[in-house]
């Protein structure tokens, strides 16, 4: 299905965890919108490939880590946060708001019926 | 066409909870879902082309627990049994439990019926078990049309069953979701439960597919 795409560059991110067959594995959707979305990125030139190595890297080891590896994608969200912030795309107060702004949507929202940030009663 | 039957249990459950709000987004999946709105704001990513990408590794998302529960259910007489007094618990029983203490219920094709899941929108989607759902799964005209005409939408997927098979649409509650127990294909006898759980796909556990037959590729 999608053994003829070239694996993104990304793909090659530094303890990326992977599948026997070499493609990333994720233990939870989010994880995979958000090297989706660190990829679409990448393509764009929003930042080059080393930018984005330097910066997760710094992510992966700071002290604090779980010995069992299971925050890689928390580091990596972490990452591309810090990237944007860095690249004044946006700021870190903002991307809290918003955060905040998604769960209020998410228990608002009834059940069966699409999570829309709309749904936000604050907003 | 007035055979099938949908099964909505929404009234079932509704003399408790009343202040139990299903939804909730965790912190990580929260600041992902703000990154997401900043840059389609910015004119930076498409959501669809954000979708385009996860779906190649969709197969890749999640444990595959569902398909060791089916697969353990084909070998084991007694395990179905269970499965269908209790799935919650049998479930839970090979370690698998919902994050949000949902109820699961374990809905068994037969040479007679064949059971279709309707995905709901929110964050109920029991993929832990199940596997991320399709894209086009959790498009709303397919929750609505999968409801009136599940023949049509199954035949669109590719899966012509025959008029004679009855089709029960199963709606997931906020407390209630389900998991589908195809039918074990033919041939499959002399497999073990690993050997099994590799023929159980995301889209059997659904009701949208069947099982791979032995030999048949990834």
């Amino acid at each position: 299905m999608n053994a003829h795409e070239p694996a993104p560059r990304l793909a090659g991110s530094p303890g990326l965890p992977k599948s026997p067959e070499g493609d990333p594995v994720f233990a939870e959707p989010w994880q995979a919108e958000a090297f989706a979305m660190t990829v679409r990125l990448h393509e764009k030139g929003v930042f080059s490939w080393s930018e984005w190595a330097e910066v997760l890297s710094r992510e992966l080891y700071r002290p604090g880590r779980r010995a069992d590896g299971s925050d890689y994608f928390d580091c990596w969200v972490a990452a591309l946060s810090c990237l944007v912030t860095e690249l004044s795309i946006t700021s870190e107060s903002q991307l809290d708001q918003l955060t905040r702004s998604w769960q209020r949507a998410a228990v608002a929202t009834p059940h069966g019926q699409p999570i829309l940030l709309e749904n936000d009663p604050a907003r | 066409m007035t055979s099938e039957d949908t099964m909505q249990d929404h009234n079932h459950h509704h003399d408790h909870d009343h202040d139990h709000h299903d939804n909730h987004f965790s912190d990580m999946q929260a600041r992902v879902k703000a990154l997401e709105t900043v840059l389609t704001q910015k004119g930076l990513i498409d959501p669809a082309a954000i979708d385009a990408i996860v779906e190649t590794y969709e197969t890749k998302i999640g444990p595959r627990n569902g398909a060791h529960v089916v697969a353990k259910a084909w070998r084991e007489p007694d395990f179905a049994d269970w499965l269908v007094r209790d799935a919650t618990a049998a479930i839970a029983s090979l370690g698998y439990t919902g994050r949000q203490g949902e109820h699961m219920r374990a809905v068994f094709n037969t040479p007679e019926t064949h059971n279709l899941v309707v995905c709901t929108l929110c964050s109920c989607y029991p993929w832990a078990v199940l596997g991320l759902p399709p894209v086009w799964y959790k498009a709303p005209p397919y929750r609505s049309r999968a409801v009136i005409d599940p023949r049509g939408v199954l035949q669109e997927f590719g899966l012509t069953l025959p008029e004679t098979k009855r089709i029960r649409v199963w709606d997931s509650t906020a407390e209630l979701r389900y998991i589908v127990i195809p039918e074990r294909p033919a041939g499959t006898e002399g497999l073990d439960e690993e050997g099994l759980a590799d023929l159980v796909t995301r889209d059997s556990m659904i009701g949208t597919g069947l099982p791979k037959l032995v030999g048949e590729g990834q």
